[in-house]
């Protein structure tokens, strides 16, 4: 029988399943301006918190007075490091096992550490006081690179930390020593790359907050905050405030952007929740930007140094990374407790490496703590672009087109599942496929040949290329947890007996879209239209535990819950359809929301039918009702990869960079929702963009932080922004319910080294090879001028 | 003091310090949460309005300033319950993620192309630059007010014909 | 952030205004566009005790060509310079700069006046002021002073404006000759303040040799800087090669540049050079394309 591909079509895109690009359920709020955010909530009595913070990096605090804020009229509180000391909260454990001041007692130790916070009617009145609360300090020396603080003599830093004499966080291996060291003594050649990863922020448009409601008669405690995982800071929240599980209730309402921003708990919401529960009242807390910039988790700050050992054949036969961590004062990585260096050791990359080594070094600085994932999976961006660079940087060594060295290396499509030398196994990939597509869609050897023109007249020109392998959607969660949480995630499906459906899950979108594409995946799986379905994230009281969104863990990780949870209910709907067709259940089959009994298609009941009569008519001793949870341990990580290309212009007058071209092509997986896929893609290839050319957080001398708002923190705008060329090749995962792989940070991950190599592809020949992120014109104009190039 | 604006075509008034911010004044004294604050620093555009008819960022004006003044917020983008064509194209083109951004990205667009109905890509990439979005990349952005203009060009050819 | 506590009035008439002003002397603030203003008084770096806004004082916004001057009211919006095509061909200079301050919603706010008042050393209407020979007619309740753009920055925020002043109107001569001019910017994103920028106005003689130039310096040093050296190796020299790079070399050697987080001295001093230089063929090949 033909099938009508038209109307087939017509009811696939009505039924919204995966593949179908539906435009997002969410948006008729947000295009109302009627989203809710942290900041738009208002609260009967409800006061507002503005925190003090230290302008010194190091610095003792002699004494605090706050009398003079206390009297301006409307100041209800003024909470200071002592008076938390007194309940036992003025430190609280951070999410890698260390502590963190709530607000400082004995020495700040970065500027802009919460010292005070001032509790007032309105939010002018208490920045008023703020500035009036007068905070005597004995400047110590700031200690502002992790080299400095691992040289002798220098200040201990975290002096209040029994038995810590030194500024020494961790030190933490991977891979085999032996087998590298053995590789490196047969090489033809070994190819160096020291590197810095600089500090750079997440900066979501909104910035962190929340308002914290206590009641001191029932003790219920209702927090809504700025956060990418409820669930856990729930359970945080029961631990550092001591208050009792079941009373707290966390609600993340709408937020604006994450990128791993809001993973962590930040001591303003700890210091407005014992406000609230101190005063009685509701009290809100809002960052502004600079704070946000200067005290919340930044990400990255690795110095990187890479070899690899290369046969005669131009074969990697061994890689040794080593790198040194700048965690800030304290260490506060978000990241699965058992790897002190989260993921990086993924840094073998898309290339058959036989043996691996990574040292890895962390150390105490006075610069704020953080080291959160922004828009990456634990340290996978740093790693992935340690080994980009190096692989381009080998391609010059060797005298090859980097596309060339890197098909010689890449782990071939028949060797997956893939046992890397550092301990993963790589569910699934075919990287020269990726890299075919993007070398057709720039028109790769056209570009070469004009290259060679330009050059030949003086113009510099370069073409960037990254092949990228991410690993995400952490767990299992016997290997990884966070703060002893393991890893899974979660759904909860309710059909209710008309046929529509609630799904309420432990991820939480901070604007990937759940609301749309988790409603696609039980249209698929059940065959109930995606527009009949709602979905509920980010209210603990509501959503089952989950361990939220973050390193890309949404799709592999709740997504399989739902997947799993929507073939639960299908097969409950089975032994009911048996029921109804007075049939048996092994000969009941199910085609997309429609069961019908084993050669007679024409009698069909629907999931609609089957959902009423699970409330209405349901078989002797089967439990009413269509509803289920799940919660989905992943058997293994998820590996989406891809090919970036880049075409930069330079200016040699200025040593401005134009990006001319970004060819951006991606596998990860199935893709449910096409249209978003898109939008994650470009959102993080920009975000890639801002990281390699202008996004910088650094600091002077003397530990001030330059890069606290957004006139010094460069965050492109569309004007800057390239223009993105996608393309895709899907590889479905093998262990994933519905092959689908994570794709919300892999152009974050993959895009900096494509955009830095193209910058070196163009100024190659004249032996520049390395520039540090962020690329901006004076070092690439410094990099000209050490060879004599001059306009 | 009392502050009184036209606001998506009606008079609003509040008490307000002549120090309030005009975004303040919106989100607080009128209870309109649309309008968003970004940045400490002008920056980001998350808080941008139409102010008689051109986009401002209302973080960097005085609540007192506009006195008399007509405000457009995305309150009042949608007009009888039909949506402005600037919202059906950010809807149909995907312009928006965390949606923070969205509002003042729309006024913007509606702005533009109120003044320049056909706009190029690159009039549409400068017209947008003191608008921050943080998730999309803008190319849906971009598309977004393409689709506006379109729209708004086949309703005028319609209403010509 | 938010500003301080302060006092507002908004008077409807400029001598209003001046006699406030007077009154209160260091106390009182001007706001015309607010785009510098309030910013800093969200920041505390300035609390005045009251802030007189000039917003609504009839007369001193607009663009006229008069008596051989293009006279620009002070409070006259970015943007509208922006949109003052007519300019094109007489004052290029000024219609490339507009558009590359600040971003679109800062230009619809922000006044050609309260930037000259506010004399940021990296702020742009400084170095095209220079350029083109403007002067500041500026007022108080004692009367009026005419101020040439020449020796009014004095330092980084500092000019010749007395506390007690409104500046009124920018005027700038336009002569006979065909004239060329252009702007040139080095920023980082769009919003940003200048790493370098450089203002160049030529104006060719009958007979095709230079006639006059201005060359204004942005962001390379305390306040902005009118490049004389370089002025004068131009004038009465027929445009070559050779005539612009020596011009160039001496801009870029007028520059005084600091080290930040922008980049080098060297560095800011060397874009300063090769903007001069690529702005001078512009602006003479405008010139030489003009008719007179
Ligand atoms: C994000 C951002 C980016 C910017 N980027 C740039 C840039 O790239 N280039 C650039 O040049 N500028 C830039 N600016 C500044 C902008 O151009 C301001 O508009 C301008 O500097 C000040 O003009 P205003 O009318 O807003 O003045 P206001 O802020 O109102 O006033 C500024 C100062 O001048 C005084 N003043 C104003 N008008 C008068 C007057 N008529 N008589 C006497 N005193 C007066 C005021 O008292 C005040 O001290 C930027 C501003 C922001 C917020
Ligand atoms: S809040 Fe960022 S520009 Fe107004
Ligand atoms: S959609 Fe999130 S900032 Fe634009």
């Amino acid at each position: 029988m033909a099938v009508d591909t038209t109307e087939a079509e017509a009811a696939r895109q009505a039924m919204g399943g995966i593949g179908v690009s539906l435009p997002r359920k969410e948006d008729a709020r947000f295009i109302h301006g009627q989203g809710h955010y942290v900041d738009d909530v208002v609260l009967p009595g409800m006061l507002h918190m503005v925190v003090v913070r230290s302008p010194h990096a190091h610095a003792r605090i002699r004494g605090i007075d706050t009398s003079a804020a206390m009297a301006i009229p409307g100041v209800i509180a003024v909470v200071t490091g002592e008076l938390l000391a007194q309940h036992k909260l003025a430190w609280m454990p951070t999410l890698s096992g260390d502590t963190q001041a709530v607000l400082a007692t004995d020495k700040v130790r970065f500027q802009g550490q919460e010292v005070a916070c001032v509790i007032a009617e309105t939010k002018y009145i208490a920045e008023d006081a703020a500035a009036l609360v007068s905070v005597d300090y004995e400047p110590l020396q700031a200690v502002t690179t992790p080299q400095q603080a691992l040289a002798a003599g220098a200040p201990v830093i975290r002096d209040e930390k029994e038995g810590q004499t030194d500024n020494k966080i961790y030190h933490w291996e991977a891979g085999d020593a032996a087998a590298t060291d053995a590789a490196f003594a047969r090489a033809a050649k070994v190819v160096k790359l020291s590197t810095y990863y600089p500090r750079c922020h997440p900066s979501p448009l909104e910035t962190c907050g929340c308002v914290a409601d206590l009641d001191p008669v029932t003790g219920n405690a209702t927090i809504y905050m700025t956060s990418q995982a409820p669930h856990a800071h729930r359970t945080l929240f029961a631990i550092v405030a001591g208050l009792p599980e079941e009373k707290i209730r966390i609600i993340s309402p709408d937020l604006g952007g994450g990128f791993g921003n809001k993973v962590p708990i930040y001591p303003g919401y700890v210091v407005a929740t014992a406000a609230s529960l101190l005063i009685g009242r509701p009290v809100k807390w809002i960052e502004d930007r600079t704070e946000n910039l200067i005290s919340t988790g930044f990400a990255r700050d690795y110095y990187m140094d890479g070899e690899m050992a290369i046969d005669e054949d131009g074969k990697f036969i061994g890689l040794r990374a080593h790198l040194l961590s700048d965690n800030g004062a304290f260490f506060a990585d978000a990241q699965p407790s058992k790897f002190k260096a989260g993921l990086f050791h993924i840094v073998t990359g898309s290339y058959d490496i036989p043996a691996a080594h990574i040292v890895a070094d962390g150390a105490y600085t006075n610069k704020a703590p953080g080291g959160v994932a922004y828009r990456c999976s634990f340290r996978v961006t740093e790693a992935s672009y340690l080994i980009e660079r190096l692989v381009e940087n080998i391609a010059v060594e060797l005298g090859e087109d980097p596309v060339t060295t890197r098909l010689n290396n890449f782990i071939q499509p028949e060797a997956f599942p893939y046992h890397s030398a550092s301990g993963f196994e790589y569910d699934s990939g075919d990287y020269p496929a990726a890299m075919k597509v993007a070398l057709d869609m720039l028109g790769y050897d056209e570009l070469r040949k004009e290259q060679a023109e330009k050059r030949a007249k003086g113009e510099l020109m370069g073409i960037g290329v990254a092949s990228f392998t991410e690993v995400v959607g952490a767990g299992k969660g016997k290997d990884y947890d966070i703060a002893g949480l393991r890893m899974f995630d979660s759904a909860e499906l309710r059909v209710h007996p008309t046929g529509k459906a609630i799904l309420k899950l432990g991820v939480k979108s901070q604007g990937q879209g759940h609301e749309t594409t988790f409603a696609q995946i039980v249209a698929e799986e059940l065959g109930i239209p995606a527009s009949d379905i709602e979905v509920r994230e980010g209210d603990t009281d509501n959503t089952p535990f989950g361990l939220g969104t973050y390193a890309s863990r949404s799709t592999p990780v709740g997504g399989a819950a739902t997947a799993m949870v929507a073939r639960k209910l299908r097969d409950k709907g089975k032994l009911i359809a048996a029921h109804l067709f007075e049939a048996d259940v092994a000969d009941i089959e199910f085609d997309h929301g429609k069961y019908i009994v084993k050669g007679s298609p024409d009698n069909v009941k629907t999931i609609q039918d089957i959902a009423f009569a699970a409330y209405t008519n349901l078989p002797e001793g089967l439990e009413a009702g269509l509803e289920g949870v799940t919660y989905y341990d992943p058997p293994n990580m998820t590996f989406p990869f891809g090919t970036y290309m880049v075409v930069v212009d330079i200016d040699k007058g200025t040593g401005q960079v134009k990006v001319r071209r970004m060819v951006a092509v991606d596998d990860c997986g199935v893709r449910i929702n096409p249209m978003i896929v898109e939008g994650q893609i470009h959102g993080g290839l920009t975000e890639g963009f801002g990281i390699a050319f202008m996004e910088l957080i650094t600091f002077d001398d003397e530990g001030n932080c330059i890069g606290s708002n957004f006139m010094d923190y460069l965050i492109p705008t569309a004007w800057e922004t390239p223009r993105f060329e996608l393309g895709e090749t899907v590889t479905p995962s093998p262990h994933h319910p519905i092959g689908a792989k994570g794709v919300g940070e892999s152009a974050t991950v993959g895009s900096p080294a494509a955009f830095v190599n193209a910058v070196i592809d163009a100024l190659s020949h004249l032996g520049i090879t390395n520039i540090d992120m962020p690329v901006t014109s004076d070092k690439v104009w410094a990099a000209l001028r050490s060879k004599g190039v001059t306009e | 003091m009392k502050i009184t604006v036209n606001m998506n075509g009606a008079e609003r008034s509040a008490e307000a310090e002549p120090r309030t911010l005009l975004v303040d004044f919106i989100r607080t004294k009128l209870g309109m949460t649309g309008t968003h604050i970004g940045c400490d620093t002008s920056n980001c555009g998350a808080c941008t309005v139409l102010l008689d008819g051109r986009p401002v960022k209302s973080c960097t004006v005085l609540a007192v300033q506009v006195e008399g003044k007509n405000i457009t917020t995305v309150e009042g983008l949608a007009k009888g319950g039909k949506l402005h064509p600037i919202q059906e194209g950010f809807h149909a083109e995907h312009g928006l993620q965390c949606g923070f951004c969205t509002p003042g990205m729309m006024l913007v667009g509606a702005a533009l192309i109120e003044a320049n109905p056909h706009p190029t890509e690159d009039e549409i990439r400068w017209g947008i630059s003191g608008n921050i979005c943080r998730c999309t990349g803008y190319m849906n952005i971009v598309k977004a007010i393409q689709h506006a203009a379109a729209a708004n060009a086949a309703e005028n050819i319609a209403g010509v014909a | 952030m938010f500003p301080a506590a302060f006092d507002y009035i908004a008077p409807g008439a400029l001598d209003e205004v001046l006699s406030l002003l007077s009154q209160h002397g260091d106390d009182a603030k001007v706001l015309a566009g607010g785009q510098s203003l309030i910013p800093l008084l969200k920041l505390r770096f300035a609390s005045p005790v009251i802030v007189i806004d000039i917003g609504r004082v009839d007369g001193l916004e607009g663009i006229r060509q008069e008596n051989g001057h293009v006279r620009i009211g002070a409070r006259t919006r970015h943007r509208d310079v922006e949109s003052a095509t007519d300019l094109r061909g007489t004052l290029d200079v000024l219609l490339d700069a507009a558009p590359l301050i600040s971003d679109p919603l800062i230009r619809n706010m922000g006044t050609v006046g309260g930037s000259i008042c506010h004399a940021d050393p990296a702020g742009d209407w400084g170095a095209v002021m220079l350029a083109v020979g403007a002067e500041f007619v500026v007022r108080s309740s004692g009367g009026e002073r005419v101020l040439p753009a020449v020796g009014f920055f004095e330092g980084p925020f500092t000019t010749g404006l007395h506390a007690d002043e409104v500046m009124t109107e920018i005027r700038i001569p336009v002569g006979a000759g065909r004239s060329g001019g252009t702007y040139l910017k080095l920023e980082r994103k769009v919003g940003d303040f200048a790493s370098v920028a450089t203002a160049v106005h030529v104006v060719l003689g009958g007979d095709g040799r230079i006639s006059s130039a201005g060359i204004g310096l942005c962001a390379v040093g305390a306040q902005s800087i009118k490049a004389t050296a370089a002025e004068a190796a131009l004038v009465g020299q027929t445009p070559s090669d050779a005539v612009i790079a020596e011009a160039a070399r001496l801009a870029g050697a007028a520059a005084e540049p600091k080290a930040d987080i922008r980049g080098s001295a060297e560095y800011k001093r060397d874009v300063a050079r090769v903007f001069v230089q690529r702005g001078l063929h512009t602006a003479i090949n405008r010139a030489q394309g003009a008719t007179a």
